[in-house]
């Protein structure tokens, strides 16, 4: 990166015009707008709650903003990252957001990361911003930006949302609590479920980005009661905020008294979840592959169409196979299998799908220990069903 | 009476309850009549020792019981205990 440039001191005359509602403000004034202008946010992630981040950050006047994604725009991303439209499916989310956050504000300036964020790139990402907006997605990451916030000492505006459920607060803030404090471990991998999987209503991260979005501009602008030290509670559906406090851990690894951690780990490791970097993606496979455990969409439809005999399970919900199911699969929801164990027979094979992989993975490890021999996952669940066999199932 | 807030990720193991009223005098004895009313949250809350999983924290009102006695923690009449998982979704 190039060394700072100096602060800028004076706003051009479209700026003032611009932000009229913000300089009229005693609170922000042209002193505030100054700050905004020469400030610098990560955002890491522009999906769910990197879309309100991005479009407010960018409406605000924050004069520099970092992306940070590798994902590229699909159709299911549409119902709630609203910084992309239908016509960017396709294209990066990194092109699509940086296009939007321009499109509001020409008078900014948008660095994009076409990249994952990860244990050898966050510091050098990280070390020339002030601070870090969380919008990722999984524990491994979450872990990693944490680390890498307290390590440079920069505050992390953390949001992170479930179905209908949002939490937000500030870790890393100096002398504050870390994600370490509140959680010390991840949950074991597979136990709470992705939006993915679980379903996300599309409101939400609209919520929770732009608590973290108002939170990161009060930092920057220095006023107000930030969340630092606070954990804020949102659920949707009873239409209920909730505060609680939040301490630093003395004994935290991170940001303890006498810390264990001076660099970044395995963040994959720490989570007990393969490297996606790592782990071959299914498409790369050899079409029709199958194994003692595993099976992938090619091989079982062979199989499908050969009239092979075996035990077909479904361990999606009800509402998923209303939308989408594969002839023959018999629907046990995950939460079933442990009582409904008994319709199947452990002497003869069983094969599971669900939508993408990862319940079925769930659902063959309960057979499994409860004594069945034969037993084998299908990879990419329905999705990889839809992609290689028959498009006329609908994705969702 | 206290009453246990029971988050969205583990209402699929509480048949359904966003909340219960329970009874005891401590962190302990709620959650062992939690646990007692919904045996499938066990394995949810506690590892095999017996021991609170560190992704599950709960808090009595807005206080962590890790700052407060632990599982001694009294709970008096009319306490909230909130049990809140890490979650991780963003995109």
């Amino acid at each position: 990166m190039a060394v700072a440039a100096p602060p800028i001191t004076q706003l051009n005359k479209d700026e003032i015009l611009r932000y009229s509602r913000h300089l009229i403000l005693p609170e922000v004034g042209m002193e505030g707008q100054l700050k905004l202008k020469n400030a610098k946010v990560l955002m890491v992630g522009a999906g769910g709650l990197g879309a309100p981040l991005g479009l407010y950050l960018a409406a605000s006047g924050v004069g520099r903003v970092g992306i940070v994604d590798f994902d590229v725009v699909d159709y299911t991303n549409l119902q709630r990252q609203v910084i992309h439209g239908t016509k960017d499916v396709g294209r990066k989310k990194l092109d699509s957001a940086a296009d939007s956050m321009l499109d509001i504000n020409p008078y900014m300036q948008v660095d994009k990361f076409d990249t994952a964020i990860t244990s050898e790139n966050a510091l050098e990402i990280i070390k020339d911003y002030d601070m870090v907006v969380d919008g990722t997605d999984n524990f491994p990451t979450r872990y990693l930006i944490n680390d890498a916030c307290v390590l440079l000492g920069k505050p992390n505006v953390y949001g992170s949302i479930f179905r209908f459920e949002g939490q937000a607060t500030i870790f890393a803030y100096p002398g504050g609590p870390c994600y370490r404090c509140l959680y010390p471990e991840p949950p074991p991998p597979g136990l709470v479920p992705s939006c993915a999987e679980g379903g996300v209503l599309g409101i939400l991260p609209g919520t929770i980005g732009l608590i973290q979005a108002t939170e990161a501009v009060k930092l920057i602008l220095g006023i107000g009661e930030s969340l630092v030290g606070r954990l804020l509670l949102y659920d949707a559906l009873a239409m209920r905020f909730r505060e609680l406090k939040l301490r630093r851990n003395p004994e935290c690894p991170v940001c303890g008294d006498n810390p264990s951690i001076h660099e970044l780990i395995d963040y994959h490791q720490f989570c007990g979840v393969p490297n996606p970097a790592e782990v071959a993606p299914v498409a790369e496979q050899q079409a029709g592959y199958m194994s003692d455990t595993e099976i992938d969409a090619v091989a079982l439809k062979a199989r499908l169409d050969r009239g092979d005999k075996f035990q077909f399970i479904d361990v999606r919900e009800p509402n998923e196979y209303q939308i989408a199911s594969i002839p023959g699969a018999k629907l046990i929801p995950l939460g079933d299998v442990p009582k409904r164990v008994g319709e199947l027979d452990p002497n003869q094979e069983v094969i599971v799908h669900c939508k993408m992989g990862g319940r079925s993975a769930k659902a063959c490890d309960f057979l499994r220990q409860s004594g069945f021999k034969n037993v084998k996952n299908m990879l990419g669940g329905i999705t990889a069903w839809s992609d290689k066999i028959d498009p006329s199932v609908p994705k969702y | 009476m206290a009453k246990v807030l029971i988050p969205t990720p583990l209402r699929q193991f509480a048949d359904k309850h966003d909340s219960v009223d329970l009874t005891g005098t401590t962190v302990a004895e709620v959650l062992a009549s939690l646990t007692q009313k919904f045996p499938d949250l066990r394995k949810q809350l506690f590892n095999d020792e017996g021991k609170m999983r560190s992704f599950v924290n709960v808090y009595l009102n807005d206080d962590d019981i890790r700052y407060l006695q632990k599982d001694a923690t009294p709970v008096a009449s009319g306490d909230t205990l909130s049990i809140v998982p890490s979650i991780a979704g963003g995109v």
